[in-house]
């Protein structure tokens, strides 16, 4: 049985004053009893105060590190006030709260340590702009064939983490920009098992997204270069009852 | 080496020894990383005054003309320098990250206090 105030449900956010109300309030609604945390990743707009007003507990980065290290804030936080699972999902309304419920019964009934929201399962496939979407089948492909167990969206934000995987996440060795294929290999290798439930995005409303420019670019090669990396180390790090 | 090359790099390593002393006087360069400048500026002194230490390396190497050498080993060095200051950079991201997350969560709990003696 997992009570709603065992949940943190953890939302990092950089310049979303215009869209995480909505997503706190989206919240709310489906797991009234769970409390909310959004980080605030350095933003220089009002997302502080707008995540406080809808009745979310606010940590605010003195300058932004990505959204990475946001998330490992809100692990610590999660941690340090002994939260058994966190529930993490994106503060620019692309994630709907409406699957919140279904996170929390497959954290119920699995033994994994970790659940992503996938997008492309259960014949599911969103409308997301090509090289974005070859590049995730690309990194699922890879992970898959890397760790024998089928995976279809890596780089999907909506998650939830047992205490198992916290643990794992606040230490030094989470040096991850972006938490995605590589993250999802050094926690697999390190023992912790990770299972996958359907969701569905919503377009994004606006603002900046945090793959704009030339980061997949950067994205892409530093993923592959991490990977490598990955391989070539010592497991290090095991799962920690 | 050409006389007049010879005086340029010893001025120039004269130069580097005395700014680096001067810096450290200063307080703008810690002592820890001030030794590795004084080593250049050392070494650069010593390899434009022993000239036969400098063509000891060339013929070592291979290279022709010993004033090549002194580049090379100079470009060499600021590899190697470039790597050390990559390596320091990397750990002392990690540790700001650190720090910023516990001023953060800190900043978390204080506000939390303050408003709950508030109310």
């Amino acid at each position: 049985m997992i009570s709603e105030q065992n949940i943190l449900v953890l939302i990092p956010a950089a310049n979303e004053e215009e869209r995480v109300g909505d997503v706190i309030k989206g919240v709310r609604k489906y797991v009234p009893g769970a409390k909310i945390l959004v980080v605030d990743d350095g933003s220089g707009d009002g997302t502080a105060r707008v995540s406080r007003e809808a009745g979310a507990c606010v940590v605010s980065h003195p300058f932004n590190m990505g959204v990475g290290t946001a998330l490992q804030t809100g692990y610590k936080y999660a941690v340090q006030n002994r939260f058994r699972y966190v529930i993490q999902l994106d503060g620019d309304g692309q994630h709907p709260p409406s699957f919140l419920p279904a996170f929390i019964a497959k954290l119920k009934e699995t033994e994994a340590d970790l659940i992503i929201g996938s997008r492309f399962l259960q014949g599911r496939n969103h409308d997301i702009p090509f090289a974005r979407g070859a590049g995730n089948a690309l990194f699922a492909k890879l992970v898959t064939l890397l760790i024998r167990e089928k995976l279809t969206d890596p780089t999907s934000g909506y998650r939830a983490l047992k205490s198992t995987a916290l643990q794992f996440c606040i230490q030094d060795t989470y040096g991850f920009d972006y938490p995605d294929a590589d993250f999802l290999l050094t926690l697999h290798r390190s023992g912790y098992r990770i299972e996958e439930i359907p969701i569905d995005v919503l377009p994004r409303r606006g603002g900046h997204s945090q793959h704009g420019g030339l980061k997949p670019v950067y994205y892409t090669i530093k993923m592959f270069l991490s990977i490598f990396i990955i391989l070539l180390r010592k497991k290090s790090v095991q799962k920690t009852p | 080496m050409p006389p007049r090359l010879k005086v340029f790099v010893v001025l120039i390593g004269l130069a580097i020894f005395l700014g680096i002393i001067e810096l450290v006087r200063k307080r703008k360069l810690r002592e820890e990383y001030s030794f590795i400048w004084l080593m250049t500026g050392f070494v650069f002194v010593l390899l434009a005054v022993e000239s036969d230490l400098l063509t000891f390396f060339s013929d070592l190497a291979g290279i022709a003309l010993p004033v090549n050498t002194l580049f090379f080993l100079a470009l060499i060095f600021m590899m190697l320098l470039c790597l050390y200051f990559s390596l320091r950079i990397s750990a002392l991201t990690t540790q700001v990250k650190n720090l910023a997350q516990q001023l953060a969560l800190l900043q978390s709990k204080t506000d939390s206090h303050t408003s709950n003696a508030a109310n």
